[in-house]
């Protein structure tokens, strides 16, 4: 029995009425690496259960919204992509868009949608934020399959002409939204637990916060105003840029505003961190 | 208990205190929120106060918990009890780290697992095997510990051939065994227990609580018990603790733990009074009332076939020359039995008559009851007119002697409300021939 000894010497729990601010505890996330790859796995499971196209639908749902982006923005209102294919660039667009919106929305509802397991069992309650990046960003691996193919298909064409090379700061960026996403996600899931006003301002605030950033158009279709402004500031707007740039070899990149985003990114993830740390430790007393 | 002084120390809790806030949080929206902020700075009524009421609940404050200070050995089963209310579920709560405390600190020395409910986590769309793997995890086990316990975990939840099938699909009972068997099979050092032992049927509430005392006596784990079954923490616990108020009221032995739990728990008092206590809904005022009834022993636990002695007060206005006093006593509501004095009572007018009556209980089984108090008359005409009527006035119980039935608890659901002599054995024969 001396495993057990050992193993209750490591194991020393205490449990105080303080809080650290900003106490992350990633040793204890990584032991429960598991669970988060089982959060992941469910994720899929069950939104393709007794369906009949299964996981198709990964490849139908970006596919079919890419064309009526191209159809809308590109075919009627006419919005020009710099000649870039318009589906490709809707679909490189969307993907981007996809992942960091799935990486807010998903955690914004953290401790609401799972107030009944938290209510009963410990774990780090990190390992759901971090399982929705990851489901989101599997997701973006699958539809960037689908970015890829027509990549090919009209790179034979002559249609497009990537940077290789900036595909290098793609990894990079891709933790930039989606460190960010989960920021800006923890920060609403914490306040949803005494506001349920938040959670339904989220549904339509994502959305809207789609239109103030480079998704359904280039940056170069605004001009020099004061939109495009707001638009560089959003902190969202350098990453999608960097991707894009990359992908498509379209797009522009000001590093100031990359710094701007990166720095935002950084005071979002630890305000949320803190906020976090302080609602999980009673939010069922409140939820 | 100089013996104990040695022993490694499990879980110790130091001045525990949880509050919770009383009413409404907050206004559950934003916009209730500032609405009842701006009302308040500008001096006017708060429009989110409930029409009546002065004030909204702010600053009411409730303690589940008020300074608890306990300490639990390793290796020990302690079983955790007191009523409705008492605290035993936040305790649980704070020890698997579900909510935190408002003051004091808590030392977990070892892993520990926590079956609050079991299932936690299930899912409805996944096979019972999925559901196994990511139970386990969210317990806190690898997928490797899960791998290796997978077969057992199986075999222990006697759902082998529906294993592979959606949980939705599953009976309730099914359900419950399957996630039982994956919370028993945690490889952890202390177990947390809230009542989960009162799902699946007898022979599998058998299963687990022998699983329970042997991860307890033979593996040398903690066990924590929460249980409103005095049977079951009979069984399984060697120690126990009774909360009250959110305190510990009582700490030690388990046989004087329930005595001291039952004790508090009917706690109807010595003396009643009955004025204002509540009568049936079809009675109206009838010229005669209860007063008070005033019982000869302090704690209203009575062995089997024993004398309940009672003194009863009874005001009347008018006088009153054919009462009849009738005793009954309930079981949730159902009638086991009644008395009634054997000969007519009289009552002058404005006058306290007291009677002082012996309660005969024989023959009535272990179990809880309650006594309803009636004063009648039966009219020329065969009907009877009713005086007073008093529901449910005191409550009591009745325990099983040690060692009766063979150890048997005695379920009124099963055994019935009659204890009964045993069978006569007329004759006993093995027949000569051999049976075939």
């Amino acid at each position: 029995m001396t495993s057990t000894v050992n193993s209750q010497m490591k194991h020393h729990t205490h449990i105080s009425s303080k809080h650290k601010m900003l106490s992350l505890n990633l040793s204890e996330v990584w032991k429960y690496k598991d669970l988060i790859v089982l959060f992941t796995k469910r994720t899929f499971v069950l939104t393709y259960k007794q369906t009949v196209l299964g996981p198709a639908w990964i490849f139908l749902n970006p596919l079919i919204s890419s064309i009526i982006y191209a159809f809308v923005f590109g075919g009627i209102a006419g919005i020009g992509t710099e000649g870039v294919p318009q589906l490709l660039f809707y679909l490189c667009s969307n993907a981007i868009w996809t992942f960091f919106s799935t990486c807010v929305t998903k955690n914004a509802s953290t401790f609401t949608a799972n107030a009944a397991v938290f209510g009963k069992v410990y774990f780090p309650r990190l390992t759901t934020p971090i399982s929705n990046v990851l489901s989101s960003l599997i997701q973006f691996g699958v539809q960037m399959i689908l970015v890829v193919v027509f990549l090919v298909y009209y790179l034979i064409k002559g249609a497009v002409s990537p940077n290789w090379l900036a595909w290098l700061a793609i990894p990079i960026e891709l933790i930039h939204l989606g460190l960010f996403g989960l920021g800006v996600g923890i920060i609403i899931s914490s306040m949803t637990t005494k506001y349920r006003d938040l959670s339904i301002l989220v549904g339509f605030g994502v959305s809207l916060w789609m239109y103030i950033t480079p998704i359904v158009y280039p940056i170069s279709q605004l001009g020099d105003g004061f939109m495009k402004t707001i638009l560089m500031i959003n902190p969202v707007t350098a990453p999608v840029e960097v991707i894009r740039y990359a992908i498509l070899g379209q797009g522009t990149i000001m590093p100031i505003y990359l710094a701007i985003s990166w720095a935002l990114t950084v005071i979002v993830m630890v305000f949320g961190i803190m906020i976090f740390n302080k609602v999980e430790k009673t939010f069922m007393d409140t939820v | 208990m100089n013996e104990t002084n040695n022993r490694e120390i499990a879980i110790k809790l130091s001045g525990v205190k949880k509050m919770y806030k009383l009413g409404q949080i907050g206004g559950g929206t934003l916009t209730a929120d500032i609405q009842s902020w701006w009302a308040r700075r500008r001096g006017k009524d708060d429009p989110n106060t409930k029409i009546g009421t002065n004030q909204r609940l702010i600053g009411k404050t409730f303690m589940a918990l008020n300074g608890i200070d306990l300490t639990v050995y390793k290796g020990e089963a302690l079983g955790i009890i007191g009523g409705n209310g008492a605290g035993k579920s936040t305790m649980l709560k704070l020890l698997s780290r579900v909510t935190a405390p408002t003051e004091g600190e808590i030392d977990i020395y070892g892993r520990i697992t926590s079956m609050l409910e079991v299932g936690t986590g299930f899912n409805g769309e996944m096979t019972g095997r999925e559901n196994v793997y990511l139970n386990g995890a969210i317990l806190g086990m690898t997928k490797a510990e899960i791998d290796a316990k997978m077969e057992e975990i199986i075999e222990f939840s006697e759902v082998r051939e529906f294993i592979d099938t959606p949980v939705k699909r599953y009976s309730s009972g099914m359900y419950v065994k399957l996630a039982f068997s994956v919370a028993a099979h945690l490889d952890s050092e202390i177990m947390i227990m809230d009542e989960v032992l009162a799902v699946g049927d007898m022979a599998f509430q058998k299963k687990c609580l022998d699983k329970m005392r042997d991860a307890a006596k033979k593996e040398g784990r903690t066990v924590l018990y929460v249980s409103h079954n005095m049977n079951t923490i009979r069984q399984l616990c060697d120690r126990c603790v009774v909360l009250d108020k959110g305190k510990v009221v009582y700490e030690g032995d388990v046989e004087e733990g329930i005595g001291h739990y039952l004790g508090l728990y009917n706690s109807s008092e010595q003396i009643i009074d009955l004025r204002n206590l509540p009568r049936e809904k079809w009675f109206k005022n009838g010229p005669a009332k209860f007063e008070s009834l005033e019982m000869e022993k302090e704690k209203a636990i009575y062995d089997l076939n024993a004398k309940m002695r009672m003194k009863i007060s009874i005001l009347s206005n008018q006088d009153i020359k054919n009462a009849l006093l009738g005793v009954f006593i309930l079981n949730q509501g159902i009638a086991v039995t009644s008395m009634k004095t054997p000969s007519i009572v009289s009552l002058e007018k404005n006058k306290i008559c007291v009677l002082e009556l012996e309660v005969d209980l024989e023959r009535i089984a272990p179990g809880k009851y309650t006594t309803k108090l009636v004063l009648s008359k039966q009219n020329e005409m065969g009907h009877v007119e009713y005086y007073d009527v008093l529901m449910n006035t005191y409550s009591f119980e009745i325990v099983q002697p040690h060692n009766w039935m063979h150890n048997r608890p005695w379920s009124i659901h099963n055994n019935g409300f009659l204890v009964s002599q045993d069978l006569k054995l007329l004759k006993q024969f093995n027949t000569s021939e051999d049976y075939k």
